[in-house]
């Protein structure tokens, strides 16, 4: 595996206080990780950080060996695909148009745009025949998101940021939206950040998950570790209320090792 | 009585005026809209990008925005002169505030997730300005443009009063002149021209945001193209400018007469008396329709044009007061005579000098005056009843009300309300018609020509004598509205032509029939 993104020592700080403080990891390529933690932990500004919507107090940023901070910011992110919370899509924009706007910014002639454009649509269930000339605010809260999600794929960039992208959504929807983004393909060979509060969808989405608290990673790993080995008192308690949902998520029925693990840590569990 | 035309008679007879003095008005809102534009839209994208800047640029807009119109178009003439360069410089400051403040509004406002949106995707500042803000502000700044426009388009009448044409000229010449169909002919085209621009300008607010960026982009053409319609009318040219007021350029005893009588051909600017005589003493005018007993004659050494076709009539100025007061406070008319006859035209002029030069306060004026005559009299403070007294706006108007204020006050137990500053003719006859003043100084041949409007062979018959024309003017008010004339107050304040002494003596240029034969031998 080679190394995608790597932060070094990476602060961001707001009048004194440290959103960010003193942060170091390396994700791999290909890894799925999902930066967890509650409101004001400094997930968002982390992930921000990554394709320099915040600039940092200090530290460094490599994607794949080159100084994010060298490079002009406009270029950087138009190599980085960005999912926003509440879609974020120009309501002046068609919804092909919206698609668009990346391949354009990198000069694609026009035929290509159009036919990655259709491909996403169709991929992401909206028909392109119906959607493609629909105006944002034509559209359920669902389908916009499957919009922005097309948006941020259509220049198919290696890295994905994605900032509660079901955050907005009810159930039903987020049930729906998440399916399709599973069973997408082109998402499965992509470097994935997402930020969520949501402990459920860490666990289903997650490689890796890190959780933050107060600026600081307090624990990186898989969800089995966070959950089975947890570092300290905080990660014990921060999955307390929804231990057994999370792990029958993690049991496998074929595999006994982890039947066991899971039976034994029933057996200490303090009533 | 041939002034008796319908409104559309007039607008047919003088069409060609209405149609230069419309291109004129629609030039300058554009000129003026179109800087303001190439200057507000800039400044206000700065301010959302310079938020401390914000409160600092607002702020001084909108003080601009609370400068009365005519005091800023006073505060230009010495810096910029007259003519267009200052009405446009006033109407673009007008034009400012809407313009930033919708711009910063409406750019403010844009939904900042999209904003970072288009940020997150690798836009350039320059492509989110363009694609992003500009596009979803579109509406909310065009807004600011359409109240822009309609304030200009309005306060471009003033434009007028420093030689800057539209339709302000028949406005303000129509009040001057007691012409209700002038004023018309003027303020018709400017609310049609105010309601038309705003309602295209709608439309173009409520653009689908897929035309908004051709909008954009075709803004500084159609901006461009209507600003053109100020250079277009151009009139004959003359070796010498004729500066003349709104009033003159409408009176038989004014421009029409100069122009049937004398056969004068001087290219001629509407402007207002205010700016006139700095306006010729600083050789931007060589020619201009003063009056006789004005005090800046003296101050700015100008020489009167004799009139040799005795065109312009006698103005003795005299009281004009309601006769209901005159019998209600008997004692009231005795006390009014006390001046007449007390100042000739020298008197006057020297009177105006002091108040219009020398910045003596008009009541400092009048009462020294009157101490020196030995009339005045320490105010009685009585409780009698109140006589309303009324002025036109000019210096002279101001000392003779302050002088009949400090007599009737001196002299009766009666009180005394000053309403100064009504503007012109019309005005005032119309406060004093509807019961609004007792009184004010009227001039003889302003009240024949501009109130009374008698048959042209009317006129002739009097064939501008002083006596006779008092005597028939003050038997028509009697008969016509109730008012009553007292004897003249001695002066004569006519109209006059002026040039500057200097030029006058090397110009050989004596008379008016002299002017006429000179410029019909240096014709460019």
């Amino acid at each position: 595996m080679n190394r995608m993104i790597e932060v070094k020592n990476i602060t961001k700080s707001f009048g004194g206080f440290a959103a960010v403080d003193n942060i170091s990891f390396t994700i791999e390529e290909g890894e799925t990780i999902v930066f967890l933690g509650m409101s004001g932990c400094g997930k968002t500004t982390l992930l921000k950080m990554i394709n320099r919507l915040i600039e940092p107090t200090s530290g460094e940023i490599w994607i794949k060996d080159k100084k994010i901070h060298e490079q002009p910011p406009s270029v950087l992110r138009r190599n980085i695909g960005y999912v926003f919370q509440n879609n974020g899509l120009f309501p002046h924009y068609t919804v092909a148009a919206n698609i668009g706007i990346v391949p354009g910014l990198l000069h694609w002639d026009k035929k290509k745009i159009a036919g990655r454009t259709a491909d996403l649509l169709e991929k992401l269930h909206l028909p392109p025949a119906k959607y493609l000339s629909a105006y944002p605010h034509q559209l359920s809260g669902g389908q916009q998101q499957r919009v922005g999600l097309a948006r941020a794929l259509a220049a198919d960039p290696p890295i994905l940021l994605m900032d509660e992208p079901f955050g907005a959504l009810d159930p039903i929807t987020r049930a729906h939206v998440k399916k399709d983004f599973s069973q997408l393909d082109e998402l499965k060979s992509k470097t994935i950040i997402l930020v969520t509060h949501d402990v459920q969808e860490a666990f289903e989405l997650a490689d890796r998950i890190f959780l933050l608290d107060k600026g600081k990673i307090v624990q990186a790993g898989r969800p089995e570790e966070l959950l089975f080995k947890p570092a300290n008192e905080y990660v014990r308690t921060f999955f307390e209320d929804q231990r057994f949902q999370l792990e029958v998520k993690l049991i496998d029925p074929t595999d006994y090792t982890s039947l066991i693990k899971a039976f034994t840590h029933f057996k200490h569990r303090p009533s | 009585m041939d002034q008796q035309q319908s409104l559309w008679q007039f607008m047919h007879q003088e069409s060609g005026k209405l149609l230069q003095q419309t291109l004129e008005h629609i030039g300058l809102t554009f000129i003026s809209l179109m800087i303001a534009v190439l200057i507000g839209l800039p400044l206000g994208i700065y301010i959302t990008r310079h938020k401390k800047a914000a409160g600092l640029v607002l702020g001084a807009v909108g003080i601009l925005q609370t400068i009365p119109s005519i005091a800023l178009l006073g505060f230009m003439i010495p810096l910029l002169g007259i003519g267009p360069i200052p009405a446009i410089a006033a109407l673009f400051l007008y034009a400012l505030l809407p313009i930033i403040r919708n711009t910063f509004t409406g750019i403010s406002n844009v939904d900042p997730v999209v904003r970072e949106a288009a940020v997150a995707m690798g836009m350039t500042n320059a492509q989110v300005l363009f694609k992003v803000e500009l596009i979803l502000a579109f509406p909310v700044i065009m807004a600011g443009i359409r109240t822009a426009t309609v304030i200009n388009v309005g306060v471009g009448t003033l434009a007028a009063y420093i030689a800057a044409g539209g339709l302000g000229e028949f406005i303000f010449g129509g009040i001057a002149l007691n012409n209700t169909n002038m004023i018309l002919a003027g303020a018709i085209p400017a609310a049609l021209l105010a309601i038309l621009l705003d309602f295209m300008l709608s439309l173009v607010q409520k653009m689908s945001s897929r035309k908004r960026r051709l909008a954009l982009w075709s803004m500084p053409l159609i901006l461009l193209l209507f600003s053109s319609f100020y250079v277009l009318p151009l009139g004959f040219s003359s070796k010498l400018l004729a500066g003349f007021t709104p009033e003159f350029m409408g009176r038989i005893d004014g421009d029409i007469g100069l122009r049937s009588i004398y056969g004068l051909k001087i290219r001629t600017v509407v402007i207002s008396d205010a700016v006139m005589y700095k306006a010729i003493f600083d050789k931007r005018l060589d020619v201009i329709s003063g009056y006789s007993t004005d005090g800046r004659l003296k101050a700015y050494d100008l020489a009167v044009l004799e009139d040799d076709k005795k065109i312009f009539p006698p103005y003795y100025a005299a009281p004009v007061v309601r006769t209901e007061v005159l019998q209600k406070y008997k004692e009231l008319a005795p006390v009014l005579n006390l001046l007449s006859g007390k100042i000739n035209d020298s008197i006057m002029t020297e009177l105006n000098y002091r108040v219009e030069y020398l910045n003596q306060s008009p009541e400092k004026c009048a009462r020294d005056f009157l101490v020196a005559q030995g009339l005045y009299k320490v105010p009685r403070e009585g409780t009698r009843g109140t006589i309303r007294l009324g002025s036109k706006i000019f210096p002279e108007q101001y000392i003779l009300i302050n002088m009949y204020a400090m007599l009737i006050r001196g002299y009766t137990d009666l009180q005394v309300e000053t309403k100064t500053g009504l503007g012109g003719t019309k005005i005032c006859f119309d406060a004093l018609t509807n019961n609004k003043i007792d009184m004010y100084p009227e001039y003889t041949g302003t009240a024949l020509l501009a109130i009374l409007h008698p048959a042209t062979q009317q006129i002739k018959n009097l064939a501008g004598d002083r006596d006779s024309v008092y005597t028939f003017v003050r038997q028509q008010f009697t008969e016509k509205y109730h008012l009553s004339w007292l004897p003249p107050i001695g002066f004569n304040n006519a109209y006059a032509l002026m040039m500057r002494r200097s030029q006058a003596q090397q110009l050989h240029i004596k008379t008016v029939s002299d002017l006429t034969d000179y410029l019909n031998k240096n014709k460019l």
